[in-house]
């Protein structure tokens, strides 16, 4: 197991107590792409914070993952602007360009492909995002040529 | 607390600032549902059951974090409450998706009762859809199981972890509707962070959580519950055995409000009562006939006893049998058993394992104050300002005194210093951690004195008018620098001088130790140091202070009480003194032996010059617990008669002539007396297996057969018999211990009991200061033998494992001994963890796994010693204190090695 991310990041912040377990769960899962088990574990050891209590917050925020994560991840709206507007059939897409089901990540690692409750840009619906990007007003036919652009 | 006053329901009632308003209801006996309340928890509002009125708030509030104000008007069963109530019930019954038919709590379930109080209608709202991830952090474990279907979220299993035992084992995992209740990753609950106290299943309002082993032995509202004391250490739990139609405890339960642990248990109470059901037990007794045991009748064998006690007697005098008492037996049985030894017998060889345990608190305290027993009461702890431990595993030993340590210093600001060469646990909670050598304490104490004079911190009115020979103190610990200490305890001195500031200054210190301090050659003078350290300061005679050994075994203060000692009476009455034997003389109708008697290893050592003929053993196990182990079964094996009288075939039974199987605590009347001085009550809940019979009825029948007849129609009867001889006793009386204990001193039957010591004038009339310099163990590390060895107790087992090893729970957690290595040692001597190790010294040597950590110093090694199997003290010494006789189990020299 690879400590040295969690060093860092422990490190860098003087005494940590439970209140500071959302910020240091953010760091850790974009040091290590997700969130080990044991890294958790070794944590609650240097920390002092019981390991049942990280686990209680790492799995009640859907941002969190314990499991490794694609390279990049693509989220499909499901929100009511997007559903009217046909985004099922972006769903049904990106599972058949990446092989996979939501919720799961590509063999390869390079994708995990979620699906949100809204991701808040009704005005594009349907959108999908990947990363950080938008896209919007999407098509079914748009969906391997934006994939193709992450790799 | 300034008083208030409020109105509930129309009723002016009064209460108290910052009480809620569901402590004022349930004070004045009205009643408010609530699922997620338990008066043990930090009040959480979750279940919003509690709901109601207050004139003047908007909205509904909860009962249970609503505080009164002076003034209030509540009303807590409107229409609309509980319509509101019913509707929040009928979505909780929507998920809670277990049937009562089948459930063991049937019967004692709070969800039930209030379903049926409120007839909810159990479809209301249709059931979410429950998609967890099907792991279950209690599938495969022993103790206990959770089971999601039941479970209503309150919190309470985790709340409890957390905030009373302070383990956080649990946590809730997930979001709505996948919420379940789980250890970190799912990781089985034995290879958390939990200890299996059970407190989980003691707040359970459902049945979610409930004993593996009580499923399907009978619904709560079936099981007949007797309220007794548990048996497995000073602490004195009270506990509700809870019996089925079948004559089997099917599960223990504690009530919440009831002293000392207020519904609180560890692992041992909760899971360790298997053994009381175990075919194992003796059923008849045994007469061992050309080296085989024979069954044998109660006449046959009370005839060979008395025949060859006669014999023995009349060739080699009465002091030729030697008896041992038992720290497990009630008070009625240790009080008959010494009787019997002094008056049907006539020899004051009686002793018990409080000899090899807290015989120098006995001595050293009787010393320094007058009375050798736990100056303040348990509550008391929880108030400290300070808290300093010293040698005593509290959380492990004493698991229940633990929480009110934690209490003290999590909830209430406490400042903890412990002194322990192992990283205990304990040491979380600590401000500052002494992790002295082993056998240095005396060195530690005086140094932290020293700090404590040179500051000028001492208590000098306290000296002037309570104490004397306090000259004869400084004498010894004005040059006794923090540095001097440092040098041989190996604490910086910057540490000693912080716990010596922390332990003057606070507003009261209380001293918390047991076996780290009194098993060592130098055990007396730790106890006196500890003494000193109170008496400087004047921590003694006053609320939350004092000096507080906790006695290990359930009864063995209560044994030392009832004069299971070889120099003294019941009540601690000298038998050396005139007036007092001519008292029992005439009580017991008898001439009594002038000399005392022998001590517990020097009644073995007697044996080897042929002086101790014949011993009667009780409830003991020194073929197990004795130090040295081989040269005390050497003495057994050599002793022409042995009689040994107990609940199981005990390695040491194995080497009597005559065994006769008795009772245990789950099938008699009696008492024990706790650590902190409360006489308890002991009540039959189940019958006892086969012929098994009281122990004192065997003595009684025994001493009859050799021409001494002793006759009580009860335990109640003995005990009064015990409260007119005993002072400290005098009030106590089985109709006072119906509901409470009482501590002693109870001098007459008005006396309320006392709940600490020494507060106008010491027993001894003033503490006396005794100058004890630092002395090294009696056998030190060197070239061949270079680790310094200790042993002691572990949480799950208790003694020499007789009756927690029959236990599954207990088992699958702790199936074997070990010996602590720190990590350093085992690399540099190639020992993987979990290794077979050979560990020797001078006496012996035993093959056990290792178990490498980093919670030791380098240079110790540390074992437990309930383990037949690698018997740690067949390594010990039989090396004494020359004052109390207490053999130094925490410090022998050994050898540590791979075995290939």
């Amino acid at each position: 197991m690879d400590v040295d991310v969690l060093d860092r990041i422990l490190a860098a912040r003087p005494k940590v107590t439970a209140t500071d377990l959302s910020p240091l769960l953010q760091e850790i899962q974009v040091g290590y792409g997700y969130l080990p088990p044991g890294v958790l574990l070794e944590m609650s050891r240097r920390t002092g914070i019981p390991a049942s209590q990280i686990y209680g917050v790492a799995t009640f925020y859907e941002q969190f993952h314990l499991e490794p994560h694609g390279r990049h991840t693509v989220r499909c709206c499901r929100g009511t602007a997007c559903h009217v507007k046909g985004g099922h059939g972006m769903i049904q897409a990106v599972s058949r360009e990446l092989g996979i089901a939501e919720g799961e990540t590509t063999a390869d690692m390079r994708f995990t492909f979620e699906t949100v409750a809204c991701l808040g840009t009704c005005f594009l619906a349907p959108v999908v995002m990947v990363d950080k990007d938008y896209y919007g007003n999407m098509t079914p036919t748009r969906v391997r040529g934006i994939l193709d652009r992450y790799k | 607390m300034p008083e208030i006053k409020a109105t509930i329901n129309g009723n002016v009632l009064m209460g108290s600032a910052g009480q809620t308003v569901l402590g004022l209801a349930q004070a004045h006996g009205i009643e408010i549902p609530n699922l997620c309340h338990d008066p043990r928890l930090r009040p959480a509002g979750a279940c919003r059951l509690c709901l109601v009125e207050v004139a003047g708030q908007r909205g509904l509030v909860p009962a249970c974090t609503f505080q009164v104000a002076d003034g209030m008007v509540v009303q807590t069963e409107t229409e609309e409450i509980r319509a509101i109530r019913k509707t929040v019930l009928e979505l909780l019954f929507a998920e809670h998706r277990g049937i009562c038919t089948t459930c063991d709590k049937n019967g004692d379930c709070r969800l039930q009762k209030y379903g049926y109080e409120y007839q909810i209608a159990d479809t209301a709202f249709a059931a979410p859809e429950a998609n967890g991830n099907g792991k279950n952090y209690t599938t495969g474990n022993e103790a206990i199981r959770y089971r999601p279907e039941k479970c209503i979220r309150c919190g309470r299993c985790i709340r409890i972890c957390q905030e009373v035992q302070m383990d956080s084992a649990l946590t809730f995992k997930d979001r709505a509707a996948w919420v379940e209740v789980s250890t970190a990753f799912e990781m089985p609950l034995n290879d958390s962070t939990c200890k299996l106290c059970g407190q989980c299943i003691s707040t359970c309002p459902t049945g979610a959580l409930y004993e593996r082993a009580a499923g399907g032995k009978g619904q709560a509202k079936d099981l007949t519950r007797t309220r007794t004391t548990c048996i497995y250490c000073g602490v004195g739990c009270q506990i509700d055995l809870n019996v089925n139609g079948n004559n089997q405890i099917v599960r223990v339960t504690s009530p919440v409000g009831v002293v000392p642990n207020n519904g609180n248990l560890c692992v041992k109470g909760r899971f360790g009562m298997e053994f009381v059901q175990s075919d194992k037990r003796l059923t008849t007794p045994l007469i061992k006939r050309d080296g085989v045991f024979q069954e044998a009748t109660w006449d046959e064998a009370l005839a060979v006893i008395a025949a060859r006690f006669n014999e023995i007697k009349s060739a080699y005098g009465a002091d030729g049998i030697g008896g041992l008492s038992s720290a497990k037996c009630t008070n009625e049985e240790n009080y008959i058993f010494q009787k019997f030894m002094r008056a049907a017998v006539g020899t004051n060889n009686v002793d018990h394992c409080a000899r090899l345990c807290h015989a120098s608190t006995v001595a050293g305290l009787a010393k320094a104050f007058g009375s050798g027993a736990m100056t303040n009461s348990i509550d008391e702890i929880k108030h400290a300002g300070c808290i300093f431990v010293i040698g005593s595993n509290t959380t492990e030993a004493h698991p229940v005194i633990g929480l009110a340590i934690k209490e003290a210093v999590v909830r209430n600001g406490a400042k903890l210093i412990v002194a322990d060469p192992r990283g205990i646990d304990l040491v979380r909670f600590a401000a500052v951690h002494l992790a002295h050598q082993p056998g240095t304490d005396v060195a530690l104490i005086n140094a932290m004195m020293n700090v404590i004079v040179s500051e000028k911190l001492h208590n000098e009115p306290f000296i002037r008018e309570r104490t004397e020979d306090f000259a004869a103190l400084l004498e010894v610990v004005r040059d006794f620098t923090p540095e001097k200490a440092e040098a041989i305890t190996t604490v910086p001195a910057e540490a000693i001088r912080q716990a010596a500031r922390l332990y003057a200054t606070a507003p009261s210190s209380s001293i918390i130790y047991s076996m780290g301090i009194t098993q060592h050659t130098t055990g007396t003078d730790n106890v006196l140091a500890l003494a000193n350290l109170a008496l400087l300061t004047g921590n003694v005679g006053k609320e939350s202070a004092g000096v507080n050994p906790l006695r290990g075994q359930n009864n063995v203060q209560g044994a030392c009480d009832m004069g299971a000692l070889p120099n003294v009476y019941p009540g601690y009455q000298s038998v050396e003194d005139a007036l007092l034997r001519v008292k029992f003389q005439q009580a017991w109708g008898v001439a009594l032996p002038e000399q005392k008697g022998l001590t517990v290893v020097e009644m073995m050592h007697a044996v080897e010059h042929d002086e101790i003929k014949a011993l009667y053993i009780m409830g003991e196990n020194p073929a197990l617990s004795d130090p040295n182990l081989n040269r005390t079964r050497k003495a057994i094996e050599k002793v022409d008669f042995m009689v040994v009288q107990d609940i199981f075939l005990t390695e040491t039974a194995e080497y009597a002539d005559v065994v006769l199987p008795s009772t245990c605590f789950a099938e008699k009347d009696g008492t024990f007396t706790n650590t902190e001085r409360r006489v308890q009550r002991v009540r039959k809940a189940v019958v006892p297996p086969g012929e098994a019979r009281h122990d004192w009825e065997i003595l009684c029948d025994l001493a009859g057969r050799m021409g001494y007849p002793m006759a009580y129609g009860s335990a109640a009867q003995i005990m009064d018999e015990i409260a007119a001889l005993t002072p400290i006793y005098g009030g106590i009386s089985f109709d006072r211990l119906q509901t409470a204990g009482l501590q002693w001193p109870c001098p007459n039957r008005q006396h309320p009991g006392t709940k600490y010591l020494h507060t106008d004038r010491f027993t001894r009339g003033k503490g006396k200061f005794h100058a004890v310099a630092f002395q090294s163990p009696a056998e030190t590390p060197g070239q061949e033998f270079p680790f310094v060895l200790s042993t002691g107790r572990q949480l799950y087992q208790f003694h020499t494992g007789t009756m927690t090893r029959k236990s599954r729970a207990i088992h699958q957690v702790s199936p074997t001994g070990y010996v602590e290595v720190h990590a350093e040692d085992a690399v540099r001597l190639g020992i993987a963890d979990g290794q077979m190790v050979e560990v020797s010294t001078r006496r012996g040597r035993v093959t056990t796994p290792a178990r490498v950590t980093t919670g030791i110093e380098k240079g110790w090694l540390f074992m437990p010693f309930h383990f037949c199997e690698g018997p740690a003290n067949a390594l010990t010494q039989d090396a004494l204190d020359p004052v109390a006789k207490i053999p130094e189990y925490k410090v022998c020299a050994a050898q540590i090695r791979a075995v290939p």
